[in-house]
């Protein structure tokens, strides 16, 4: 498994465990076992299971094994990127969330969005040309 | 492919089909079938939990590297029990949540729910964070 991934599926699993505990919380919440304030980490809870653990892990995956191509995985820099955003822009939505502040989930979600692009532009060269060994050029990182 | 991933996918396509039913319903709007209209969270973790995170705990455990030929007892324990967990917790969950208004039992079960997932995810992360590293 290249690095890139075991970064990007050990941070979904630590957003997974996060998530979980969000969970219990807003569980135990409804089941007024704890205060209604625990309500504000709804927010929290749907970004960090939705794109920190289920896109981040599908990242992470993604990147190790999309066909290579001419045995490389080509443009790598666009899907370090791609992590890089996602991790800040999964802390600052959740953060912004709980705390009722709207331009930091805008600025979470922007980030989550620059993520999800750069990953798409560093997958679709390795789904489109992938396996056609011999057949494509690609420019190196640029 | 490993008995308990070969449980965890096929649970899953079931809480999947279970899911798929309770859209309808939440669709067809309140009362639809005899449901409360709390029952949209549980329709979502359905999705969510049931199919889409236990697919990928049985595609994973079966999948990532360095699996062994044969696995030792403490890793079969943990991993039917993250089954059993996660599960359990599911169901419960699905049943308490629209009934928790109703207050006695239906909370402890509620949060009881909740606990068993968490208890699943911590038991599967801590089984999968080993075999995750680079070659």
């Amino acid at each position: 498994m290249p690095l890139l991934s075991v970064w990007a599926v050990r941070l979904a699993l630590g957003y997974l465990t996060v998530g979980a505990v969000l969970g219990t919380l807003l569980l135990a919440a409804r089941a007024a076992v704890l205060p209604t304030v625990f309500f504000r980490q709804l927010a929290a809870h749907i970004d960090v299971m939705l794109v920190g653990w289920l896109v981040q892990l599908a990242v992470g995956v993604g990147y190790w094994i999309l066909p290579r191509v001419e045995g490389k995985r080509p443009r790598a820099a666009l899907a370090v990127t791609a992590v890089a955003l996602l991790n800040i822009g999964v802390p600052l939505a959740a953060a912004g969330g709980t705390a009722g502040i709207g331009a930091m989930v805008l600025a979470g979600r922007m980030a989550e969005l620059a993520g999800a692009l750069t990953f798409g532009a560093h997958a679709w060269t390795r789904v489109r040309y992938g396996g056609l060994v011999g057949r494509v050029q690609i420019a190196p990182d640029s | 492919m490993p008995l308990v991933s070969r449980a965890f996918i096929l649970t899953g396509l079931a809480h999947l089909l279970a899911a798929m039913v309770l859209g309808v319903a939440v669709a067809a709007g309140p009362g639809a079938l005899g449901l409360p209209p709390t029952v949209a969270p549980v329709y979502v973790h359905l999705l969510a939990v049931g199919w889409l995170t236990q697919l990928i705990f049985g595609v994973a455990h079966w999948m990532f590297p360095g699996r062994p030929r044969a696995p030792s007892m403490v890793s079969r324990v943990v991993l039917w029990a993250c089954y059993a967990l996660l599960n359990l917790g599911l169901v419960a969950r699905a049943v308490a949540e629209p009934l928790v208004g109703r207050g006695g039992g239906w909370r402890v079960v509620l949060v009881a729910a909740g606990v068993a997932q968490l208890i699943a995810v911590v038991l599967f992360v801590g089984h999968t964070w080993p075999r995750v590293r680079a070659r």
